[in-house]
């Protein structure tokens, strides 16, 4: 389902990051939704080439419990496909804008007997709205969130004062301890990690030496598809070649060719776009958190909202 | 009000009974002249004018009788309605999609003011008005899922949404078909429906699991379910199976046209906003072969699906004891002639 809404707040949180609002035209209510939800941004633009739609994923930052609007928090990547580029130089307040209806994929478990959240960098968005979902449902939690430098920084702006909110900004030396923050916590926690990879991996690994089931632990590694090298894919069903270019993702360039493919979260943690691969003469760039290293390693799957390929010829069961 | 509430029973003297428009819009399940499982998931809501298909929940004449005789097993068996800590926010999330839908679907029989959190329900059948503040279970007499549930027709499970799976965390069931709500509360996908003969091995699951999680707000989808039960009883549980399972064998050829039902589940899903948990409602229908057959295509059809369906599935179903004597009361309705595709009774 899609939301025809207006652009009408742009704030620079941070020299590269910026906060927009979202609201009905029209002042009706819209959804509203869990902590930890997205939503997908179409940006169309007209080219040279014709017209493109990207579609990126965003965490939404603002209450969940309040249809007002929505509100995400947008970093420019100078190096991506454009998408968060065309946000911070295109769009203006009073746009209109088109959006999807929230969706999770990473909700707070709520059976835990306290939360505890880490963001890195731009990873606090998800819990700009999980925490005032806690707030309202009166759960005890602590946020840590962990930045290189004030400057990038931009959740600052839009974190509450609050003693059990723990800002660490590793410039200043007061780098983020995992082995402190997580030691000692009550049985039941559960902690949420949204950032680099690696701050991901630590948190796990921290976590498991300290003896904390899988299932109290969660992550989301959001990213936006990253570009590279421009290639091609072959339609099975069809014989069709289609070119994926420099700053287009795989599942952008199939449904630019209108080639049908279902999708949710275009950043490789959903599980929609899964497609299997028939034929594949080289190696294929998975960048998705979805399969398993196994299936990586085999080639027979692929997940085109994130991944690429380099090679003679790859042919999807499409 | 505009409809009529049938007075009615579904346990003791049995006086449920289907008007001929109830008959005319009964949701019969078999598109074709077989049966095996299929995921066969539409859209809800939407079809036709009057059918239960129409409403996001449907409400029909068997309305306060079904309510009275939910709360007959409530007062018997209080595990009917369980609801693990967590899932109060869907409750709350329930609670609003079904006083949303019906106020807006039923506007003579239902009505709904907000402002803000202050919310006022009136229920005209049931002849309730109440005041409450949303989100705040201390103004219900008890939690939002059991408040809102013991006013809606059909029962309803509460899906909770980690680790890949979904988790029958909540529940409020008293019109099941053979299953216990004590027993499976907490279970995953895979283990509640660990008894269903076949269906693991064909792959269902896996895809109706993976359909489920895809589920997105906004998206609402139906399927329907059937089984067969000996007279027109709601609370068919394993809890209560020394009352009705002897009531199998008092079926006769004379007798068998009146005492045997179709039991339809019309069961939908919901993505829920606040708690991203999933709303399972499980609407039972019932009518009778008698009822059935009064539409000749429906006469027909069942016929034939009866007659020919693995017997596996006769078994789990719960009529294989009763099965020879229902397709010989059919094949009297049954003259050989095609029958039209859909669900839909001829015009």
């Amino acid at each position: 389902m899609k939301l025809a809404l207006k652009v009408t707040e742009i704030e620079q949180l941070s020299p590269l990051v910026k906060r927009f609002r979202f609201e009905d035209p029209a002042g009706m209510a819209l959804p509203v939704f869990s902590g930890g939800a997205h939503l997908t941004v179409e940006m169309s633009e007209r080219t040279e080439a014709g017209e493109i739609i990207r579609r990126n994923s965003y965490s939404l930052i603002s209450d969940p419990y309040d249809g007002g609007g929505y509100e995400i928090a947008v970093r420019r990547e100078d190096k991506g496909r454009g998408g968060s580029l065309y946000m911070h130089t295109k769009v203006a307040e009073g746009d209109e804008i088109t959006v999807s209806v929230p969706s999770n994929l990473f909700q707070l478990d709520l059976r835990a007997r306290k939360h505890v959240l880490i963001g890195g960098g731009i990873g606090i968005t998800p819990f700009l709205s999980q925490l005032k979902q806690l707030d309202m449902e009166q759960r005890p939690y602590e946020l840590h969130y962990a930045a290189r430098s004030r400057d990038e920084a931009a959740g600052l702006k839009l974190l509450p004062q609050a003693a059990h909110v723990h800002v660490h900004i590793s410039e200043e030396g007061s780098r983020m301890d995992l082995g402190a923050v997580l030691d000692g916590q009550p049985l039941g926690t559960h902690v949420y990690t949204c950032g680099p990879g690696g701050l991901i991996a630590a948190v796990a690994d921290q976590a498991a030496r300290l003896g904390w089931p899988k299932a109290s632990v969660h992550s989301e590694a959001f990213t936006a598809p990253p570009p590279g090298e421009p290639f091609d894919v072959v339609i099975a069903s069809t014989g069709q070649s289609i070119h994926v270019k420099a700053d287009q993702s795989l599942l952008e360039a199939l449904e630019a060719a209108r080639v049908e493919v279902e999708y949710s979260c275009r950043g490789g943690a959903c599980g929609r776009c899964h497609t299997k691969v028939t034929a594949c003469d080289g190696r294929i760039l998975h960048n998705d958190h979805w399969l398993s290293d196994d299936e990586r390693a085999a080639q027979q799957d692929i997940m085109p909202c994130m991944s690429r390929f380099k090679g003679a010829r790859l042919e999807l069961d499409l | 009000m505009t409809m009529h509430f049938n007075d009615e029973t579904f346990r003791g003297d049995y006086t449920y009974h289907n008007s001929p428009e109830a008959i005319r819009r009964f949701p019969f399940p078999f598109d074709q002249d077989s049966y095996m499982y299929s995921v066969n998931i539409e859209q809800h809501p939407g079809g036709p004018k009057g059918t239960p298909f129409e409403k996001t929940f449907d409400v029909d004449e068997h309305y306060v009788s079904e309510m009275a005789d939910r709360e007959i097993t409530l007062a018997e068996d209080p595990l009917r309605c369980q609801s693990l800590p967590h899932m109060e926010l869907a409750g709350w999330d329930l609670l609003e999609l079904i006083m949303v839908s019906k106020a807006r679907d039923y506007p003579e029989l239902f009505t709904l003011h907000r402002d803000g959190n202050d919310w006022h329900w009136i229920n005209r059948p049931l002849g309730i008005e109440k005041k409450f503040t949303f989100l705040d279970p201390a103004t219900l007499p008890c939690g939002p899922m059991e408040y809102i549930t013991r006013q809606t027709q059909g029962d309803f499970a509460l899906l909770h949404e980690r680790d890949n799976n979904l988790w029958m965390d909540a529940g409020m069931i008293t019109s099941q078909a053979d299953w216990s709500l004590d027993f499976d509360v907490g279970m995953n996908f895979f283990e509640w429906h660990a008894p269903v003969p076949k269906a693991r091995k064909m792959g269902v699951f896996d895809k109706a699991l993976k359909f489920l999680l895809a589920v997105g707000q906004g998206q609402h989808y139906r399927r329907l379910n059937w089984t067969m039960t000996v007279n027109p009883r709601l609370d068919t549980s394993p809890e209560n199976y020394h009352k009705w399972g002897p009531e199998k064998r008092t079926v006769t050829p004379e007798n068998v046209g009146q005492k045997q039902f179709l039991r339809v589940e019309l069961q939908t899903f919901f993505r829920l906003p606040r708690s991203n948990a999933l709303a399972f409602p499980i609407r039972c229908y019932l009518a009778n072969l008698e009822d059935l057959v009064s539409q000749p295509k429906w006469g027909r059809r069942l016929h034939r699906v009866l007659r020919d369906i693995d017997p596996a599935l006769a078994d789990y179903k719960g009529f294989a004891v009763n099965q020879k004597m229902i397709v010989e009361y059919l094949s009297q309705f049954d003259d050989g002639a095609p029958t039209s595709p859909g669900i839909f009774a001829d015009a």
